[in-house]
């Protein structure tokens, strides 16, 4: 396993993967192959990418256990960055779509309604993260401190799902909610609970 | 729409377009035409009864340009494909392109509408009387979703007073509640739910529990009475000249054209009046979110997003502003005396 996920075409093909979707969605937009509503289908889309990139995130290290092999860490950090992308992307969506990029309309809108200030609050959670994602910035950080301050993802889970819930919470819609709580429940339940070796 | 908005190839240039002022005046100007020939006259008198041409894929239902005020929007028609593509009818899934993709189990025919309760004649229409009930009228309305977008569709049918007057509410009629079909061989997301219903409605007056469920079916909605007989409350059997959709409604369903498109119950099978307010499917659900009343109103925000504007589906572009939603839609002038003194931040 660890011979392939050092091979040095792992992390090229991670981002050809990583980028696929977003290529996809790129694509679509410009073939009007989005539907009747295609802001509503990026939007949607981009905020489902980034929960699925979460949960690979998170998925890491319980891979690692379980394949025993060390390898996939070298992986985490890139899949940490196209999380935060995906999300970028799903926030100015929301802020270029729906909002027009009407900065007063905004404010008024992320303070005034909790679902969309929990999804503004994780995506901001996650700019330290990203800003701190290369190498030079682990060892200003000193090793410690960097991986402190990257305890914060596991924050990011709760509120992603919470943000999800309250967003489908008027439709009464809860069948996909439920498969990420699941997810990423049991994601981080591993952490909290697994074997001590 | 694509990202950008490119000049379509396959459409007409503006200047190939009738001004529509104009063409809304087509059957004056047909019957002037007429004039000249008895041949010529018969044949736009045929064309005058077209209405707006659909694709061709259903049947044909001829209609007279409705003359009801406000009936007739001058804003540029939806296209038929997002019409009957983008809906939401949860008997069929909750993703708006569930329906056009699983309504055809639908059997819109033979059909049934019973209409009973505070009424002086409880009577069962069979579909084609009811199609004959009335002169079909085509009325372009706008269609403003809770959600935020809209449509604009040239719908086929007549006003539902039509229907009312038939059975003769009594005095004590206040409110007309509508049910639409929940049948589960038919549509996939009905579950259970339709046993427990059953049950539960054999005692008049009691309501049905709480489904688990995205909602508990049947679907209900309800109007008061004085909205019901308004002439712009439309019972509608088609859009684009044709006969419904399944995705639609099919085959008969309301539109309420003031209020979000929830309101506008699809495939009714009974239609009941009432002394009290009835409660819809969507309030029993999410009372906070969706009131009775439910009229388009710019001032009062959903609870999770403003109400202020909207998406026109297929005509705004992706990075362009969405537009102003309009008090009632745009029919204020119709329909703003029915609320007149009314809270409508509390009735909303």
């Amino acid at each position: 396993m660890n011979r392939w996920l050092l091979h040095p075409w792992a992390k090229p093909l991670l981002w050809l993967l990583l980028a696929a979707p977003l290529a996809w969605l790129t694509w679509a937009a410009w073939q009007d192959q989005l539907g009747a509503n295609p802001a509503e289908a990026l939007l949607r889309s981009l905020g489902d990418w980034t929960l699925r990139m979460l949960c690979l995130t998170l998925a890491i290290s319980p891979l690692r256990d379980w394949t025993g092999a060390s390898g996939w860490l070298r992986l985490r950090r890139n899949l940490g960055v196209a999380t935060f992308i995906y999300a970028t992307l799903h926030w100015l969506a929301y802020a270029w779509f729906d909002q027009g990029l009407d900065l007063p309309a905004l404010w008024a809108d992320v303070t005034k309604r909790p679902f969309i200030l929990v999804g503004t609050a994780a995506w901001l959670a996650m700019v330290p993260l990203a800003a701190t994602s290369f190498n030079a910035a682990i060892r200003w950080l000193g090793g410690r401190a960097w991986k402190d301050l990257h305890k914060v993802t596991y924050a990011l889970g709760p509120l992603a799902l919470l943000h999800f819930f309250w967003m489908r919470a008027g439709k009464q819609d809860f069948l996909e909610v439920a498969l990420y709580a699941l997810v990423i429940g049991a994601l981080l339940g591993w952490r909290r609970f697994k074997p001590q070796g | 729409m694509p990202l950008f908005r490119f000049h379509d190839p396959a459409a007409p240039a503006a200047s190939e377009i009738t001004p529509r002022a104009l063409w809304l005046r087509r059957r004056e100007w047909l019957a002037t035409t007429a004039l000249a020939g008895g041949a010529l006259g018969a044949w736009a008198s045929r064309d005058a009864l077209a209405a707006t041409p659909g694709p061709g894929r259903l049947a044909k239902l001829p209609a007279e340009r409705s003359t009801v005020a406000g009936a007739m929007v001058e804003d540029r028609l939806t296209r038929y494909a997002d019409v009957t593509g983008y809906n939401n009818f949860y008997e069929f899934g909750t993703d708006k392109t569930d329906p056009a993709r699983l309504a055809h189990t639908l059997k819109p025919r033979p059909w049934t509408l019973t209409i009973e309760g505070e009424v002086r004649r409880t009577r069962t229409f069979d579909l084609d009387e009811l199609l004959k009930l009335a002169p079909m009228e085509e009325r372009i309305y706008r269609l403003r979703c809770v959600e935020g977008w809209s449509m604009v569709i040239p719908w086929v049918g007549f006003s539902l007073a039509a229907l009312l007057k038939q059975v003769e509410p009594k005095g004590n009629a206040k409110f007309v509640e509508f049910v639409s079909l929940a049948d589960p061989t038919q549509m996939p997301d009905v579950r259970s739910s339709v046993q427990d219903w059953v049950r539960d409605n054999n005692s008049i007056g009691r309501r049905p529990a709480v489904s688990p469920g995205v909602l508990d079916w049947p679907y209900r909605e309800g109007l008061r009475l004085d909205e019901a007989m308004h002439p712009l409350t439309l019972l509608a059997f088609g859009l684009y000249g044709e006969v419904l959709p399944n995705q639609n409604g099919a085959p008969l369903r309301l539109v309420v054209p003031w209020k979000y498109g929830f309101k506008s119950a699809k495939s009714i099978v009974r239609i009941r009046l009432l002394e009290k307010q009835p409660v819809s499917s969507w309030e029993r659900a999410n009372a906070r979110e969706y009131g009775f009343y439910s009229n388009v109103n710019p001032t009062v925000d959903h609870p999770r997003w403003s109400q202020a504007s909207e998406r026109r589906i297929g005509e705004d572009g992706l990075f362009s502003k969405k537009r102003p939603t309009l008090m009632f839609n745009g029919y204020e002038a119709q329909v703003a005396s029915l609320y007149a003194g009314m809270d409508l931040r509390r009735f909303y």
